[in-house]
């Protein structure tokens, strides 16, 4: 079934055609409602992003500046983490860069090389460890702390649906329940939180039309979507944040969004190579060793026999958040006794491997001596 | 029949033959490339599936993974 007489760009997951117009809208309203539905964006917030320079995140940061430009009270900083990896990170910073610049948004650039010592390619060399491990602990503790440090309310990421599918399967095949209560759309509770739930829903208030020379408008699509069968639409998920609102509240941790949560991958590729975003950002030379990957590439194959698993897996997930959150919240409550940086055990990862990494610095300095 | 196929993602090219007009899903197949993880352009326009691809077309993969 095609929108409209225009050539389609795209064939949703319920046989749903689409043009270009009318997949922008779809794309862009979807985002909107995801905001929406789940409360992740306040009146006033002084917003961060956190750009990697790839479409995901170029993505994100586009359409919340649309919205910020309709929102004056909502100010966007872009915060981007320089791990060190040559010919890849070095690459999407310039393209990060380039888009902040063209867009007027002040980006803060933080690299492993100041903030630990080294980066992430001479870390590798040092230490044998998974590199997304470490590379992930560590530009989750400073994209934290930074936040914190630029008195960000919230940080916004550009964790797609794929993403959230891909964690919510590791963490089961691995046994690790805890790390699932930590995943979600909006994960931690900001102080705002507990005021909305005292003086009722201080959401941003967003209409579908009111974007940027109604880029984004009221679009039926998404009404039609509704009866397709497996597709999720985003008025249809049974989680709403209200039952997130649990009082767990850990001061050092600042608050992370994902407004691009029920998006699928190909969706927001299709959206940035339209809209002129996709730039020639690769796969980070390290992904391809990781456990994501062969999870990512099962999940693929699956989405393709099955179309509408990713929906499914996000719904039934959304479906038991709550319960997961109240289980484990005295763990989301917890920081590292070492850095004061949120942490589910006593030391934090990025503590444990800073010392692993003073260690053999410390072995390879002797070594060289004698 | 030659279809020149540029796969951004292995940074290579190559030359298929088919006997006749295939569909974007169909030459995907011959690639052994889920649909799921490519966008698939020509002349800078997205094709979809349903798409077909004729002589000398020249077909960009797109690859919608990235990061890490």
């Amino acid at each position: 079934m095609s929108c409209c007489n225009q050539k389609p760009v795209i064939i949703l997951e319920g046989s749903e055609k689409l043009c270009k117009f009318h997949f922008t809208q779809y794309f862009e309203n979807k985002v909107l409602k995801t905001i929406r539905k789940f409360n992740l964006i306040d009146k006033e917030e002084k917003l961060g992003v956190a750009v990697s320079g790839g479409k995901d995140s170029l993505t994100l940061l586009s359409i919340l500046k649309k919205i910020s430009f309709q929102n004056p009270k909502i100010e966007l900083t872009a915060i981007a983490i320089d791990e060190g990896i040559e010919g890849y990170r070095d690459k999407a910073l310039i393209t990060a860069r380039k888009f902040c610049n063209e867009n007027e948004i002040g980006l803060n650039v933080y690299s492993y090389k100041d903030e630990f010592g080294m980066s992430l390619d001479k870390i590798l060399k040092f230490l044998n460890v998974k590199p997304c491990s470490i590379c992930g602990t560590f530009r989750r503790y400073l994209l934290n702390k930074k936040s914190r440090e630029l008195s960000l309310t919230k940080l916004a990421t550009g964790h797609n649906l794929d993403d959230e599918c891909q964690s919510i399967l590791m963490n089961q095949f691995k046994n690790n329940i805890q790390a699932t209560a930590r995943l979600g759309p909006k994960v931690g509770i900001s102080c705002t939180d507990e005021n909305n739930r005292i003086n009722n829903n201080n959401s941003v208030k967003i209409k579908d039309d009111s974007i940027v020379n109604t880029d984004i408008v009221s679009v039926n699509v998404g009404k039609k979507l509704k009866n397709k069968k497996n597709h999720v639409h985003v008025n249809e998920l049974k989680y709403t944040s209200s039952q997130t609102n649990n009082k767990v509240h850990n001061n050092n941790f600042v608050q992370r969004i994902k407004p691009l949560y029920l998006c699928t991958e190909k969706e927001v590729t299709t959206y940035a190579f339209l809209n002129g975003i996709l730039d020639d950002f690769k796969e980070c030379p390290n992904a391809k060793l990781s456990y994501r990957a062969n999870v990512r590439d099962m999940l693929n194959d699956f989405e393709a026999k099955f179309p509408g698993t990713k929906y499914s897996i996000a719904n039934s997930f959304l479906g038991i958040l709550p319960d997961l959150k109240a289980k484990f919240k005295e763990v989301e409550y917890s920081t590292c006794a070492k850095c004061g940086e949120p942490s589910s055990k006593d030391i934090c990862n990025t503590c444990k491997f800073v010392e692993l990494l003073n260690e053999q610095k410390s072995l390879s300095l002797n070594k060289s001596l004698h | 029949m030659p279809i020149k196929v540029f796969n951004d993602r292995e940074n290579t090219e190559k030359l298929l033959e088919t006997k006749s007009n295939v569909s974007v899903k169909d030459l995907l197949g011959k690639l052994n490339i889920n649909p799921v993880t490519v966008i698939v352009s020509r002349d800078g326009d997205i094709m979809t599936e349903e798409d077909i691809v004729g002589k000398d077309d020249e077909i960009k993969l797109i690859s919608v993974i990235s990061g890490g």
